[in-house]
């Protein structure tokens, strides 16, 4: 854009006095736009900076991370990612990978069913109560999760469900991510009243509109929920660290931590390659999925 | 509803319709029983997961509790005992300059550079994700080791600062320098209140900065006399949110201190001291004294924001 109006030098057919400011002042418009950019782009790299610096640290040998300013490795190895692959206290990555996976498989699974049904109520069906009860949901948004914790690691002590995951998923199927539900009777809201209606003159239940008609229509904020659900719980620290005890139970975020609570002497080089391994699911559905999940912070406010 | 008389011909499921007046009680119990049956994951979560405990940890507070001795009444005992711990008291110092000295700083970023987006033709989508990305992963312990090496002894920003010959030796083992670089971390999570505030900027209609621009009014008086005032809304929500975030850090000031919240008890988050004090020592009567006061002030922040807020934020149709 820039460029073709700078070599757009030569004279004009017709060279009138308002053609030539509204040029001139078109040339200044392109120059800010281009500066802008850069500005923009410049900070973009600031931004991209630890990210790729990461990432091209876990192919340096452990003895150049530190130190290195620049980007491009001096030498570049792969026994940064044999050493993560192989795990650590005798746990395999793969077990850490798919524990991974089953909580955050799991907790994606737990918020669409729960939170939908729940919404639901919230969004189309009245009954005495409900108000009272969004205020309260609304209410458990503001609230810090550390007054749970204590409590809860109590009860599912009592109940003997550490060291598993039962803590780790029961609220993601009772709907206690009051983020979900709200996200979804909005959504829910904005779908045209008449569907119902039209559903229940003839003769459909709430199990049936439900089912039939929100549930298709909700595909895609059950997609960003779903998102959020997967990364939130991959990327969870302090409930597994509070639940879990078992070391072939752990998630990832768990065996990251045991790589920097190892000696004095940090194996630099397997940490940024495990730490990179841990990242990836996250940064490929951020890929995959960019629209849905800056959309769904757009609308509803969602944290990071 | 009033459709039952147009109803019954195209009705299929159910017999014949009913009369209107025998009908609508059936109905409304019927409705009620519906939406409580659709209700039941939430509340049931409500009761098991929020309500049951909030009043558990509330006794809790009260009690000498250990998770194998069980506990003791002691009264108020947790609470004073907490204001005589120079580490508790510094672990509310620690927090409360993160979240009054981070917060503003990155609630500008993202303003700054969501105003900078915003009207751009090219290339806002992906400016928009690109710096979104942080956000997202910002929390996560991979994150945190990363910054760790970053600031390490010896590490990149170290590198940079003899460069510059301004500042040399790690962040991560000065006391003085891990408030700035937790901050900093803080800060590159600009994204998500930047999405939000772009959104927000899309709903000031451009004739208003056309007129005023017509009325001679230059870029800082549009910016104070149309944009903060428009978004007023927007950034309320942003700070109570990212207010309340900031003090609940913990992943990251855990893996930077290796869980011990050091050197000198300066990377020794609220949240961090609550763990250590509730689960590294058992001592969960404490803890939960301490999570009340978090909510307590949690709470009444919140009541500030939306008390002044009447004073400073502007809902379109309020006629002010």
């Amino acid at each position: 854009m820039s460029a073709t109006i700078l070599t757009d030098d030569r004279p004009a057919p017709a060279p009138g006095r308002g053609t030539e400011l509204r040029r001139r002042a078109k040339r200044r418009r392109a120059g800010k736009t281009l500066l802008l950019h850069l500005g923009i782009i410049a900070l973009a790299v600031v931004m991209l900076y630890p990210g790729v610096w990461m990432l091209l640290s876990s192919f340096r040998p452990t003895n150049q991370i530190i130190g290195q300013t620049g980007l491009i490795p001096d030498e570049t190895t792969l026994d940064n990612f044999r050493t993560a692959f192989e795990g650590i206290g005798g746990v395999s990555f793969w077990t850490f990978f798919s524990n991974s996976m089953i909580l955050a498989v799991g907790s994606a699974i737990g918020v669409c069913v729960s939170c939908s049904v729940s919404a639901y109520a919230f969004a189309r069906i009245d009954f005495p109560g409900r108000n009272l009860f969004f205020s309260l949901m609304i209410g458990t948004l503001l609230l810090p999760f550390h007054v749970l914790i204590i409590p809860q690691f109590i009860m599912f002590n009592e109940i003997g469900w550490t060291d598993s995951y039962l803590p780790l998923l029961i609220g993601k199927f009772l709907a206690a991510e009051a983020f979900f539900v709200f996200l979804m009777v909005q959504f829910m809201r904005n779908l045209p009243r008449e569907l119902d209606e039209s559903a229940r003159i003839d003769g459909a239940g709430h199990i049936r509109i439900f089912t039939a008609i929100m549930l298709p229509l909700m595909r895609p904020v059950l997609a960003t929920a779903s998102i959020f659900a997967f990364i939130w719980s991959w990327n969870d620290f302090l409930a597994p660290l509070i639940y879990l005890r078992t070391p072939d139970k752990y998630p990832l975020p768990l065996m990251l931590r045991q790589y920097t609570d190892q000696t004095s002497v940090s194996d630099y080089g397997a940490q940024m390659a495990a730490a990179v391994l841990a990242l990836a699911p996250v940064l490929l559905f951020f890929i995959l999925f960019q629209r849905y999940i800056v959309e769904g912070v757009a609308t509803q406010g969602l944290k990071g | 509803m009033t459709v039952t008389h147009e109803a019954s011909p195209v009705r299929r499921a159910g017999g014949p319709a009913r009369r209107p007046q025998t009908k609508r009680p059936s109905r409304r119990a019927a409705e009620t029983r519906a939406g409580y049956a659709f209700l039941a994951p939430w509340l049931l979560g409500f009761i098991a997961l929020t309500a049951g405990p909030m009043i558990a940890s509330a006794y809790l507070a009260f009690t000498d509790y250990h998770p194998i001795r069980g506990g003791e009444w002691i009264g108020t005992e947790n609470f004073t005992r907490l204001f005589d711990d120079p580490r508790f008291l510094d672990s509310v110092q620690v927090t409360v300059t993160y979240a009054i000295v981070g917060t503003p700083i990155k609630l500008a970023a993202a303003l700054g550079v969501a105003m900078l987006l915003n009207n751009r033709k090219r290339g806002k989508g992906t400016y928009r994700s690109l710096f979104y990305a942080p956000s997202l992963i910002g929390a996560s312990v991979s994150i945190a080791i990363v910054w760790k090496a970053m600031f390490n002894d010896q590490g990149i920003i170290d590198d940079i600062g003899d460069y510059f010959g301004t500042w040399s030796g790690g962040w991560v083992g000065d006391p003085g320098r891990t408030m700035p670089m937790m901050i900093l971390l803080a800060v590159w999570q600009f994204g998500a209140p930047m999405v939000i505030f772009l959104a927000g900027l899309k709903q000031i209609p451009n004739e208003l900065y056309e007129a005023a621009q017509v009325d001679g009014a230059g870029p800082v008086r549009r910016f104070t006399k149309i944009t903060l005032p428009m978004l007023s809304p927007v950034l309320f929500f942003n700070l109570v949110l990212e207010t309340i975030n900031s003090f609940q850090v913990f992943a990251s000031a855990f893996i930077i201190s290796g869980g011990r919240g050091g050197p000198a008890n300066s990377t020794l988050f609220y949240t961090l001291y609550l763990y250590q004090r509730g689960f590294g020592q058992g001592q969960l009567g404490y803890a939960a004294a301490m999570a009340w006061l978090l909510v307590i002030v949690v709470g009444i922040i919140t009541l500030i924001f939306f008390r002044t807020s009447r004073y400073w934020v502007h809902y379109s149709g309020e006629g002010r």
